[in-house]
């Protein structure tokens, strides 16, 4: 029977609550407004809005679990917009989330991935599954769809561990929502490609915490050398990217003493190939 | 024109509310007890899966006796509520008053207007931090709300086991054992029997706890516990 005063919703999903109810607070909220926009001015639709952009984040397997790293820039055309973004989310005990894209709808669609699994989780007494939470993941991507044509892209990546399986999972998606589970690393942003790379050079099956750390990091400090839109380890100001681990014991943030001195180490290696 | 019954409005809010008292005193009794770092919420529940307390927010805790099908349904709004204000302003945001009150309207509503009025008795309980005081909240098939101290107890056997409590309340609130093993003997006097530790359904809102202070206890947490 139908509660006066209190919210009605017949299914656990948070997402299709609001997208039911409350329109407006759903990342695709904007549409209205950008498509009446884009019909007054067909020239100069939403594509050639400055909203933040570019990035690398990425995942890679490693024997317990996974690791997921992001950097820290977000540009805005030719300008650095923001020197300290945060690009890893954690979503619940078990999972986390990077994402590459404009940042505003990005920042909006991890926090609402948030409450979608803890919403799921109160009302029907269980976590989802792995899966169920990739799924679901994809289908808030797939209706993003209508704010990508207008230049609002957002782009998850998804690790989780998988309790059932007792193995890191990593996820990448596509614009329409399509789901690809990746088996050993992945990245994605304008330095996805780069980061790639370095991975495929030096990644091997079942490499231990500290080596697949390394590997994150270095691969992030190859993709900040080569695409404007990736931010490096930022000596001066002290900004460095940041990591976290999923395992079994669930979602841990690598300290940024960790990272930090990582990051030493490889710039004075580097720095001894100059000489 | 054939003239309609008349019943007065006394007389149908009287039906109304012994009703809904009749369903509700079908069911047994839910406690609410503060301790040292936190509440305790206690029920007698022979079910392992279908619960009668839940968690509906960060700090915040629900307790349901009587329909079970009607309380789940307060239950679901409840956690949709908390999670819609709290998605659109901010997780502190989130409070057992406004929530209660939500309760306290609906719940009136439906016993001022429907013909059928709800045959539950709810529980709403926030666990203070920063220094904050605890509150809890009790609401009534016809949507009156009691804000407690201390203790609450709803369903069944509610006024014998309140009267029982207050017998044996204490000065300053207890360490978490204590007051589960009171909790657990005042049931089992009002129900003149020995309760197993299965049958209880036991959960704290423990404000030592980071994030999300709701937890269950399993039969085996709260063995190892009144063990100590």
């Amino acid at each position: 029977m139908k509660l006066p005063y209190l919210p009605n919703h017949d299914d656990p999903s948070f997402f299709d609550f609001l997208t039911q109810h409350h329109p407006a607070l759903t990342p695709t909220g904007r549409s209205g407004f950008l498509q009446a926009q884009a019909s007054l001015e067909p020239m100069r639709g939403a594509s050639s809005m400055n909203v933040p952009h570019a990035t690398t984040v990425l995942a890679i397997k490693y024997q317990q679990g996974v690791v997921i790293a992001g950097d820290r820039r977000a540009t805005e055309g030719f300008q650095i917009a923001e020197r300290r973004i945060e690009k890893v989310f954690k979503i619940d005990e078990y999972s986390a989330m990077a994402i590459a894209g404009a940042a505003g709808p990005c920042i909006e669609m991890a926090k609402l991935f948030q409450v979608e699994l803890e919403h799921y989780e109160k009302l029907e007494g269980v976590q989802l599954s792995c899966e169920g939470k990739a799924n679901k993941l994809g289908q808030m991507v797939k209706a993003n769809l209508p704010m990508v044509f207008q230049g609002l892209v957002v782009m998850p990546l998804y690790v989780g561990y998988d309790l059932k399986r007792t193995e890191g999972r990593i996820f990448k998606y596509d614009l329409a929502g399509g789901r690809y589970e990746e088996s050993d690393y992945h990245a994605i942003g304008s330095g996805g490609k780069d980061a790639r790379n370095t991975m495929r050079e030096h990644f091997l099956k079942g490499l231990a915490e500290p080596d697949a750390l390394k590997l994150a990091l270095l691969a992030l400090y190859n993709a900040a050398d080569d695409d404007v839109g990736t931010g490096g380890p930022d000596l001066v100001r002290g900004i460095y990217p940041t990591a976290k681990i999923v395992n079994a014991a669930g979602i841990t943030d690598v300290s940024e003493q960790q990272i930090r001195s990582i990051y030493d180490g490889l710039i004075a290696t580097r720095r001894s190939k100059e000489n | 024109m054939p003239m309609p019954y008349y019943v007065s409005p006394e007389q149908m809010m009287q039906d109304k509310a012994e009703y809904a008292k009749k369903g509700i005193a079908k069911g047994r009794s839910i406690i609410a007890f503060e301790y040292v770092t936190g509440i305790l919420l206690v029920a007698e529940n022979p079910s392992a899966s279908l619960y009668k307390i839940s968690e509906i927010y960060d700090c915040i805790a629900f307790a349901g006796a009587g329909k079970y099908s009607e309380f789940e349904n307060l239950r679901k709004a409840g956690i949709r509520h908390a999670d819609l204000k709290g998605f659109m302003y901010s997780r502190e945001d989130v409070t057992a008053r406004s929530l209660a009150n939500g309760y306290s309207q609906s719940l009136g509503t439906i016993f001022s207007q429907e013909m059928k009025p709800l045959e539950v008795e709810i529980l709403v309980v926030q666990v203070g931090h920063n220094g904050q005081p605890n509150e809890m909240y009790r609401i009534s098939f016809d949507g009156s709300i009691i804000d407690e101290r201390t203790f609450a107890v709803i369903g069944g056997k509610s006024e014998a086991v309140q009267a029982l409590l207050k017998e044996k309340s204490l000065t300053q609130p207890p360490e978490l054992q204590v007051a589960l093993a009171l909790c657990i003997a005042t049931l089992e006097q009002i129900g003149n029997q020995k309760l197993s530790l299965e049958s209880l359904e036991v959960a704290i809102l423990d404000r030592t706890r980071e994030g999300r202070k709701f937890r269950r206890l399993t039969p085996a947490d709260t063995k190892q516990l009144l063990a100590t």
